[in-house]
């Protein structure tokens, strides 16, 4: 992450992490999850469920940082967010003082 | 079954993990009836995150609703749960709370069943600040009986039985609501989760008759007959098209079609419920004769 | 159980049936009671209002009579003893949610104070033609309680009989009272609370995790559980498994709605009601119910001067019908008269008992009053002549 300068407590600050979940077989293919990401995990799979819609999947699920808006928004109860450990803000650039 | 490129461990089958609102629903009737897209189920995801939030005792928590898509909520969620006739749900749902003061009575239905044929229990319900938690999901058409037009359906809107357009000026519900005299009036839209997760936190502890308002999408029909694309992009037309205003005179929160939706809380008082008005007033007038106020006073002395 | 004394105004009361029916509701451990105001039945609910702040019940007046009944239920649910009382035009509304009762087999209770119909008809005038809506005015199949009072007396024990039937077989009971009954004043004895048995109501004590609330015994009636017990159960108004789960199939439908109906047929024997007299060598046999019994029984005074060998069959339950004792008299008597204020609702129901064993006669009346005893008279003495 790029500071203008490294906060002073950025040993205290934690990014949250999530593991994303994806329940295939329930979505139904409104893209609500995909659109709403803040942090671009998720994109439209190709393949279709046996349902015949296209589920989400997670094409950058490092990036996700747990807020909860995919599974909040998800009309289907088909994606979820579990916590995983936190890491330390990686600092790169910026200059400490 | 894990679609292609995406690591193994980030993605869960349906078998083998379950969703964390299993315990609040009733997952052997998984997957809802309701359509692709529509917004009832994330209404009730946010209700569920309210439980959550307040750490409910949800064996005292009762849900009632009539009938229609949004009727079928009752019979998802995982509390005492009551699906009952069209319109009637606020009726029962009174005959519920006043035969149990101890439990919070949810009312969750459509905008047709509540504002058309339960209309008048509607007004009376709110006129009387009845202690009923009000969840109206409103799509501004009967989804379940194949789209036609609802007293909600804004002017011009297509539905089944407005093939040339709705005529006839619809309810604000909102509107109605705050004028009838019910405690907590808000409006929210499917995309706006977080708020309404706050507002179902705050009318689940807040007595007397309040009212959550919910726009949703409907795009099988609202969306398909008024060519208005897909579900999604309705949500972004929630997006580019809301107007957040809190404390907004309730009157100047109509919904024209096309235009902007208001949204924000805009009622929160606090007039006596039904049951504190009659607790009240017969102790006042009956003294010691009012058993109520005996049983009541006794619970206090304790 | 025995009634709760605080409910009980024991000793000698002067009443009128609406008042009486009150009473009997009161006693009966009604505490909740939902109502919306129609003539003649209004007394009934004046009484409730004045008299249940006192012992801890609660009156509202809804509405409309839908949101009455459905507040009933709601409140039945919610534990309470529930009942509503209304009229003409009162109980046609309430028909949808009588069958969310039945569906959601709902303890409660219903009085009809009937009156002169169609529509507005006569509202402050006798009737007695709500006879056969009371059996079949909901859509579906369903077998319905109801009793008919002829005095104040009666309307306050059959009240209490409501109840307790209600509780017993988990469904709506209706109290089928007239206008006349229900306006006319008499002396009530009202025993004490000890003496006043009560049907408590069939709570379940399965597991948290194994209770199926439609799930049921040798009497087809299931355990009930109410809000706030922790059950989180769910019931609805479609047809429903053992879950009380909706399921949309011909095989649901035919293991939930036979059991409805034979819950109450397969127990007729313990709720029909008669009184009979002097059938044992009657020619003919007056069947009759309500206000209408007590007019019959002047007309019957008057065959019997004349040398008519009449009996009498009074209806006390009128709702499951006595269908086997109806048939086993057609076979030894000349005709069955049968005395109501309506065109023929009854009539239908013991003709079809009869079955061709004997001749059904009608003395109708079309509302608005009583029979003239001596009307009633003409058509048992056609009754006797026939061979």
């Amino acid at each position: 992450m790029r500071f203008w300068r490294t906060p002073l407590d950025a040993d205290k600050m934690k990014i949250p992490r999530g593991e994303l979940h994806i329940i295939v077989e329930r979505c139904k293919g409104c893209e609500f999850c995909v659109e709403y990401c803040p942090r671009d995990v998720l994109e439209m799979s190709d393949e279709f469920n046996s349902k015949g819609y296209h589920p989400p999947k997670a094409v950058r699920p490092e990036n996700c940082v747990n807020c909860d808006l995919c599974e909040m928004i998800c009309p289907e109860f088909a994606i979820y967010c579990l916590t995983v450990e936190e890491e330390p803000v990686p600092v790169e650039g910026g200059k400490t003082s | 079954m894990s679609p292609k490129g995406v690591p193994e461990a980030v993605i869960a089958a349906v078998s083998s993990e379950e969703h964390p609102i299993a315990p609040f629903l009733r997952m052997d009737r998984m997957p809802h009836i309701w359509c692709s897209t529509c917004g009832i189920g994330t209404a009730v995801k946010a209700l569920v995150a309210a439980f959550e939030k307040l750490e409910t005792d949800l064996d005292k928590v009762s849900i009632v609703s009539g009938i229609g898509c949004t009727g079928r909520v009752a019979g998802y969620v995982r509390l005492d749960s009551f699906h009952t006739t069209h319109g009637r749900p606020i009726p029962f749902a009174t005959g519920l709370k006043l035969a149990n003061s101890e439990l919070t009575v949810i009312v969750f239905s459509g905008d047709g069943d509540l504002s058309a044929i339960g209309g008048n229990h509607f007004i009376h319900a709110a006129r009387r600040n009845m202690d009923l938690k009000v969840i109206c999901v409103n799509n501004f058409i009967y989804g379940m009986t194949g789209g036609q037009a609802a007293p909600t359906t804004p002017l011009t809107a297509v539905t089944s039985t407005t093939p040339y357009g709705n005529a006839e000026p619809p309810f604000n519900l909102c509107h109605l609501a705050a004028a009838c005299g019910a405690n907590y009036v808000a409006r929210w839209t499917a995309l706006h989760v977080r708020r309404l997760t706050k507002a179902f936190a705050e009318i689940l502890v807040k007595p007397g008759f309040c009212f959550v308002e919910v726009i949703t999408p409907c795009s099988t029909l609202y969306a398909r007959k008024n060519r208005l694309g897909t579900g999604l992009d309705i949500m972004k037309y929630y997006h580019d098209n809301t107007v957040i205003e809190h404390g907004a005179e309730p009157a100047d929160t109509d919904i024209v079609f096309g235009g902007p939706i208001i949204c924000g809380k805009f009622v929160d008082r606090d007039r006596p419920t039904w049951l504190e008005y009659q607790d009240q007033h017969l102790g006042e007038v009956l003294g010691d004769k009012y058993y109520r106020g005996k049983v009541l006073q006794g619970a206090g002395e304790r | 159980m025995k009634a709760d004394p605080i409910g009980v105004r024991t000793g000698t009361l002067y009443l009128d049936g609406d008042r009486a029916t009150a009473e009997g509701a009161i006693a009966a451990g009604c505490r909740f009671f939902a109502g919306y105001p129609i003539t003649p039945s209004t007394e009934c609910a004046e009484l409730i209002s004045e008299r249940f702040p006192e012992v801890g019940g609660i009156f509202i007046q809804m509405e409309d009579e839908i949101a009455s009944i459905t507040a009933i239920i709601g409140a039945a649910w919610g534990g309470a003893r529930t009942m509503t009382v209304t009229s003409g035009p009162g109980i046609s509304l309430m028909m949808e949610n009588i069958g969310l009762a039945i569906m959601l087999e709902t303890p409660c209770v219903v009085a009809n104070v009937q009156r002169g119909g169609p529509s507005t008809g006569l509202p402050t005038m006798v009737g007695q033609a709500d006879v056969m809506q009371a059996r079949w005015g909901s859509h579906g199949d369903y077998e319905i309680i109801a009793y008919s009072p002829q005095s104040p007396q009666e309307a306050f024990d059959f009240t209490i009989k409501a109840f307790n039937m209600a509780e017993r077989y988990r469904t709506p009971v209706i109290v089928l009272l007239d206008e006349c009954v229900g306006h006319m004043v008499e002396k009530v004895v009202i025993p004490p609370a000890d003496t006043i048995e009560i049907e408590p109501r069939r709570l379940t004590d399965a597991a948290k995790d194994e209770y199926l609330p439609f799930a049921y015994g040798d009497d087809l009636v299931p355990d009930m559980a109410i809000a706030g017990m922790g059950y989180r159960f769910h019931v609805t108004g479609l047809t429903h498994d053992e879950r009380g789960y909706p399921e949309m199939s011909v095989r649901c439908q035919e293991w939930l709605v036979p059991r409805l109906v034979a819950k109450i047929r397969q127990n007729a024997d313990d709720i029909i009601e008669f009184d009979e007299e002097n059938t044992d060598d009657a020619d003919v046999v007056v069947v009759s119910y309500g206000i209408s019994a007590r007019v019959s029984r002047m007309a019957i005074d008057l065959a019997r001067e004349k040398g008519i060998k009449v009996g009498f069959l009074r209806l006390r339950a009128i709702w499951p019908f006595p269908e086997k004792r109806v048939a086993e008299l057609a076979k030894k008597i000349k005709s069955y008269v049968v005395v109501e204020i309506n065109l023929g609702q009854i009539y239908y129901e013991v003709q079809r008992c009869a079955a061709g064993r004997c001749e059904t006669l009608l003395s109708p009346h079309a509302g608005g009053g009583v029979h003239d005893p001596e009307d009633i008279f003409k058509v048992i003495e056609k009754g006797a002549k026939v061979k």
